[in-house]
């Protein structure tokens, strides 16, 4: 096996893993991607589809936090503070969620407009402010950083 | 007093690290003895003072002194010692602290210990060691300075991150950062090989131990991390692909594929301007792990501070490691001719087999963990990437290095036998066929990819085990002559076998806790009984308990089977009166077959609770895994060879740069 031959070789080989990977990324992007959306988002788009999985963030309006008789589902409305969603949840609600600061969830919209998450991210710090929270909520020109205060509308 | 003598200790040290980045590299370039003399006292005297600085800003958390800001925004005068101490790397900028200390530290490893080395080599390598702690300590003084005093002094501390306060995220960071930092060793000597122009096996010789150092201990850091997100955030599960996560993978994957390439660099002489090139892409990897997660662009427990001039500046750092080591690769890779040939049925064609799986494993991992950040700068949409895209790209990936493992570690060098090492195999074969044929058995519903994977770690584990029976010539000759043998079988033997079956170990414990974990989720009043996994769990009441600088909703269970009462388990729920937070914490009974797995949640106002409970199937497996991987490290590392003759420089003929 001549030197030429053996970098043709491993070359070919790289190649083809490269290629095999690239198909696996393309494919797997195509299905497994969650787009983040606002309330705002998916009040005034009518082209956001129910079939995929969506990440939905905001502030936890203030006094809309409740739960339903079974002890388990939690309903509650998510805000840009112009436009909010229901949603509901059912598990263990994480530790640091509270009203009236960031959350982000993720699961599907449904043909009524509500929303069903099956994970709820309020992750970890209390005084944090999801990235995603805090530029939805800039473009909704409500918040400009600093306390969360108030929130309803 | 004692904060200011730190402050002033990261200023002389950063003088230190100027020096020690400067001389040496004029002096190695000039061949002049004097200049490049003044690496070695330079690396003793950056680590002399980088340590100081750490032993005062510990000191300052030992005693709550809260005139320095940052302990009074991290400390508090009621938290247990060991989380004063460990809240020292608890924040932004003593993690960067103890991450400069550690690099001090493997600079002055090399000054006390590599006297071997050729002159010019161990001064161009101190000198870009000192060169990385330029930017760092810049980076330290200029943004992130720890020693800021605070006028007035508050009376108490604002407390650390409950989450943090955990034993096993208290010694998570040291041992990852070991890792991070142990790659800039192997960085230091590419960069220093580019220079010279060339590569040898007693280079080599110097990056494996140092990278099967930082391997080890990257190993354990990000299983510490791992194993914490598992009893600690209560979802039952162990690992998330979470971009945090990722970031500590990549440099792990990466330099998994180094420790395989510098072992033919070392005994074949050959693949040396790709081990060069993955010496570079390890640390560039280990410090976008660090910009991902201290930059704030990452949603994260990590992410202490969002303060985007300290993102920048990591930032320009990564630009300028990775681009100027990759700028001087592709000026001076060519001249890196390598020496052996070998077929590619040959171990030095598997260990290459090995580093294109794993190079394309980390690319992979590193599109889905950047995507979202790529898609977002230009203006395309916020999205997440979570486990599904990792599973479905990262496991096929990981499918045939599994497979090829065993069989690459018997395959001979230079010329392979592959007919005869499958024949060899054959044993384990068998066993990897009789281990998925009795999970299809005992499973019932047949759940074949599980089954398959099983049998793909049932391969890995008697693959090590025939090889190693192989070298010792097992049931061939009396008993005794075989021990003697294994007694005098080189450790790095010893090393690969066992970090190979501790993959298998692990990839059992992947499969079967992904493959058929139970979850109930249900509201129970106290006697209510719930169905386990043909466990009986019993909620007996919850009650409030105080703790250290906590107060705890503790909820009691009975793990019953068969009628007997196997344990009593207190999962709690405690809420940090100084930090405003609460955390989950999950009581687990661990089995070596399972974990029993229960969470408290909160109470419905009527006397009940919500409760979450899993039944995680050899999720214990994992943990050994990773143990006995960090240990074949560690036998691999007290290999004689490692240890005696490393450099015989001057009796090998290696020409200086190019030979065709």
């Amino acid at each position: 096996m001549t030197r030429k031959r053996r970098r043709l070789m491993v070359v070919l080989l790289g190649a083809l893993l490269l290629a095999t990977a690239a198909a696996l990324v393309l494919t797997a992007f195509e299905d497994n991607i969650v787009f983040f959306h606002t309330p705002t988002d998916i009040a005034t788009r009518n082209d956001l589809s129910k079939d995929r999985r969506l990440r939905v963030g905001g502030l936890v309006k203030q006094g809309s936090w409740n739960k339903a008789a079974d002890g388990l589902t939690h309903r509650f409305f998510i805000t840009d503070l112009t436009h909010e969603i229901r949603v509901a949840y059912k598990g263990i609600i994480p530790d640091l969620f509270r009203e009236s600061q960031g959350v982000v969830v993720e699961g599907r919209l449904q043909p009524d407009g509500s929303f069903v998450a099956d994970e709820v991210l309020a992750k970890h710090d209390e005084n944090y402010m999801p990235p995603e929270v805090a530029e939805a909520l800039n473009k909704s020109g409500q918040w400009k950083g600093g306390t969360t205060e108030g929130g309803t509308k | 007093m004692i904060a200011e003598i730190g402050h002033y200790a990261v200023a002389l040290a950063l003088m230190m690290s100027v020096v020690q980045g400067t001389f040496p590299l004029i002096g190695a370039h000039r061949n002049n003895a004097v200049l490049m003399g003044i690496a070695g006292p330079a690396a003793r005297g950056q680590f002399l003072f980088v340590a100081l600085a750490f032993c005062a800003l510990t000191y300052a958390y030992v005693v709550s002194d809260f005139s320095v800001a940052l302990v009074a925004s991290t400390s508090h005068t009621l938290k247990p010692m060991l989380y004063k101490v460990a809240g020292v790397w608890g924040n932004h900028e003593g993690s960067m602290l103890l991450w400069i200390l550690i690099l001090a530290l493997f600079g002055l490893m090399v000054a006390q210990f590599g006297a071997n080395l050729p002159a010019g080599l161990r001064a161009r390598v101190l000198a870009i060691q000192g060169l990385i702690g330029v930017g760092f300590l810049a980076f330290l003084l200029f943004t992130s300075n720890p020693f800021l005093r605070l006028d007035p002094a508050p009376l108490e501390g604002q407390g650390l991150n409950p989450l943090l306060q955990d034993p096993g995220l208290a010694f998570h960071p040291p041992f990852l950062y070991f890792g991070y930092v142990g790659f800039s060793m192997a960085f230091s000597f590419a960069i220093a090989a580019l220079i010279e122009g060339r590569v040898d096996p007693a280079w080599a010789r110097w990056v494996r131990p140092w990278t099967l150092v930082a391997w080890t201990s990257l190993t354990i850091g990000i299983a510490l991390g791992s194993w914490w997100a598992y009893y600690e955030l209560g979802w039952g599960g162990w690992w998330f692909w979470d971009p945090v996560e990722n970031a500590s993978f990549l440099p792990w994957l990466v330099g998994t594929a180094l420790l395989h390439s510098a072992l033919v660099v070392e005994r074949r002489d050959t693949l040396k301007s790709w081990t060069v090139l993955l010496a570079i892409i390890a640390f560039g990897m280990s410090l976008l792990g660090t910009f991902l997660v201290r930059s704030g662009v990452l949603t994260s427990v990590h992410t202490f501070a969002t303060d985007p001039e300290r993102g920048v500046f990591i930032l320009g750092l990564l630009i300028v490691v990775i681009g100027g080591g990759l700028t001087l690769y592709a000026i001076r890779a060519p001249a890196l001719k390598s020496g052996g040939l070998f077929a590619p049925v040959s171990r030095e064609g598997a260990l290459v087999l090995n580093n294109l799986l794993l190079a394309t494993a980390a690319a992979v991992v590193f599109l889905g963990t950047l995507y979202p950040l790529i898609l977002d700068a230009v203006d395309g949409g916020k999205v997440s990437v979570g486990a599904p895209f990792f599973n479905t790209t990262f496991v096929p990936l990981m499918v045939p290095l599994l497979i090829a493992c065993p069989v690459g570690a018997m395959m001979a060098w230079k010329r392979g036998d592959l007919p005869g090492v499958l024949g060899r195999l054959k044993v384990a074969a068998l066993v990897a066929i009789l281990v998925a044929l009795c999970t299809v058995v005992i499973d019932g519903e047949t759940d074949i990819v599980a089954a398959l994977a099983l049998g793909v770690a049932g391969w890995l584990v008697a693959g090590s085990a025939v090889s190693l029976a192989e070298r010792t010539s097992l049931f061939k000759i009396p008993f005794v002559d075989t021990l003697r043998l294994a007694l005098n079988l080189p450790r790095s033997a010893w090393g690969t076998a066992i970090a190979h079956s501790a993959l298998g170990i692990m990839v059992a414990g992947i499969t079967a806790s992904s493959s058929w974990q139970t979850e109930r989720i249900q509201v129970m009043n106290p006697g209510d009984s719930v169905e386990l996994a043909g466990h009986q769990v019993t909620f007996k009441g919850a009650g409030t308990v105080p703790g250290p600088n906590y107060t705890a909703l503790r909820g009691t269970f009975e793990l019953a089977s068969g009628g007997k009462t196997i344990k009593i388990l207190s999962p709690e729920k405690r809420s940090y009166p100084a930090e405003k937070s609460t955390t989950t914490e999950a009581a687990i009974h661990t089995t070596p077959l399972a974990d029993v797995y229960i969470v408290l949640g909160d109470a419905d106002g009527k006397g009940g609770y919500a409760t979450r409970m899993y039944y995680n199937p050899l999720v214990p497996w994992i943990w050994a895994g990773v143990i006995f991987m960090a240990i074949g490290g560690m036998v691999s590392l007290t290999d004689r060879r490692l240890r005696v003759g490393a450099p015989k420089r001057a009796g090998r003929k290696t020409a200086p740069v190019a030979q065709g």
